[in-house]
Order: structure tokens, then C-alpha cells, then sequence
């Protein structure tokens, strides 16, 4: 099983952003370094939710806002190593949304539940696979630093 | 021009990050990164050689598919090309 290491700091972000936007969906990157067994992720950047229409149970990162941010993280010696989304009132599971639409093999792919705006569980999913016919969610381990 | 290669399509790219081209628009440029990394193409084009429905292509900040001359824009040595899969999903 692969290993999501996020420092506390970066940990804490991503869940309190998931307070901040709830009853709606909260999304950003992951920026860090490959290690042997997983991520290293050293900052979490936040994005819009460009999906205004059903923000409550989706979310959408604008290309043109990722383009900046993958230019930003390369700049900086950094990858974006995987995203991060909310799940109001619901369990921090993926879901088949979530799987159609992830594109980014290899990288994590991070939920909180935010349970009447309370951050509650998160977990981290890698995106397994080598192309869009085999791809699929694989648990990793989330380990916590600081 | 310099390609920006995101993080999944790196082992199709011999592990770059980046790959600086020579063409002069934006369809050369991708047919030389094709043509150096041919294991890329499946992941960026459909079986009828159309440029997958979630990759984005980026000329510095605009989308390629809404530049009057889409893929055959000129580009010039300055120019950055960034290849974007899409991040959408939910509950």
C-alpha cells in the first residue's frame, strides 16, 4: 500500500478548507515529491469549485487555474503530486464520479467527510493504472507529520 | 517552445518534465513530442487521433481549442505549451 505523507500544517489546510466551503465542495492541489512508496506533499494550494450549478456534491478545477498552478509548483522544484476535495455529509469514500473523472494517473487523490460543516474523516486514494482503460482507486496509507 | 508535461503522462516521457521543441505551431509541436515519446499518444489521443475530451492543451495562458486557429497556431521558442488532464469529480 502507497503512503500519502502530508505535514501537519498542509493536513489541517485541507480539512478546514472543507469546513470553510461547506454545505459546497471544497477542491486544490497537492504540490510535493515523489518518494519511494508514495507522496511527499509539502503545500496544499486551494482552487475555485467552478461547478456553481451542484457545488454541494460536485467539484471542478478550472484548466486555465491548473496550468498556473502546475507552472507555479515545476517553477519551485515541486509536482503536483495529487487533489484534494470535500465530501459534505458524506462518507470520505470515492465515489464512481469521482473515478470517471480522475485523469491523473499516479497521483492522490485526498476526501474529507464534512459532516454538518465539522471536518470528520479523510482518507487518500491512489489513481492506479496505466491508461483510462485500467485505471482504478487503490487505498493508501495517509501518515501525518508534525 | 517548452512543453509542460504533467505528473501521470511523466513515465510515458522518459521520466521529463518538460520537453523543448522546435516546431512552428502547436500541432508540429506535439507531433515532435510524439514522435520522441510514442507511448504518449494513447494517452493524449482517442482512436480516431483526436485529442482526448479531458486533455486540455495550453499556448501560455489560453486554451487551444478556443484560439481562432486552434492546433494550427504559430508558436515561437517563448511560448509554453502545457498539457493539463481535467480534476472534476464528487459525492
Amino acid at each position: 500500500m502507497s503512503v500519502l505523507l502530508l505535514s501537519r500544517i498542509v493536513y489541517d489546510a485541507i480539512r478546514a478548507h472543507g469546513e470553510e466551503t461547506y454545505p459546497h465542495e471544497c477542491c486544490g492541489a497537492l504540490l510535493g515529491r515523489a518518494a519511494a512508496d508514495g507522496w511527499v506533499v509539502g503545500s496544499a494550494i486551494r482552487a475555485g469549485n467552478t461547478r456553481t450549478d451542484s457545488a454541494h456534491n460536485r467539484y471542478r478545477i478550472a484548466p486555465a487555474e491548473l496550468v498556473r498552478i502546475q507552472r507555479d509548483a515545476m517553477r519551485h522544484g515541486f509536482e503536483i503530486a495529487g487533489f484534494y476535495h470535500s465530501h459534505p455529509d458524506h462518507p470520505a469514500r470515492w465515489s464512481e464520479t469521482d473515478l470517471a473523472e480522475a485523469h491523473w494517473l499516479g497521483c492522490s487523490y485526498v476526501i474529507t467527510e464534512v459532516a454538518a460543516g465539522q471536518a470528520r474523516e479523510t482518507n487518500s486514494f491512489l489513481l492506479a493504472g496505466n491508461n483510462e482503460e485500467d485505471k482504478r482507486f487503490e487505498t493508501e496509507t495517509i501518515h501525518v507529520q508534525g | 517552445m517548452t512543453i509542460f508535461i504533467p505528473t501521470p503522462l511523466r513515465s510515458f516521457a522518459g521520466g521529463n518534465k518538460t520537453m523543448e521543441v522546435s516546431a512552428g505551431t502547436v500541432a508540429g509541436a506535439l507531433d515532435e513530442l510524439m514522435s520522441a515519446y510514442p507511448e504518449l499518444r494513447r494517452q493524449l489521443f482517442n482512436e480516431q487521433g483526436k485529442v482526448r475530451a479531458f486533455i486540455n492543451l495550453y499556448l501560455n495562458d489560453e486554451d487551444v481549442r478556443y484560439l481562432p486557429l486552434k492546433e494550427a497556431t504559430e508558436v515561437s521558442a517563448k511560448d509554453t505549451l502545457s498539457i493539463i488532464p481535467s480534476i472534476a469529480g464528487g459525492c
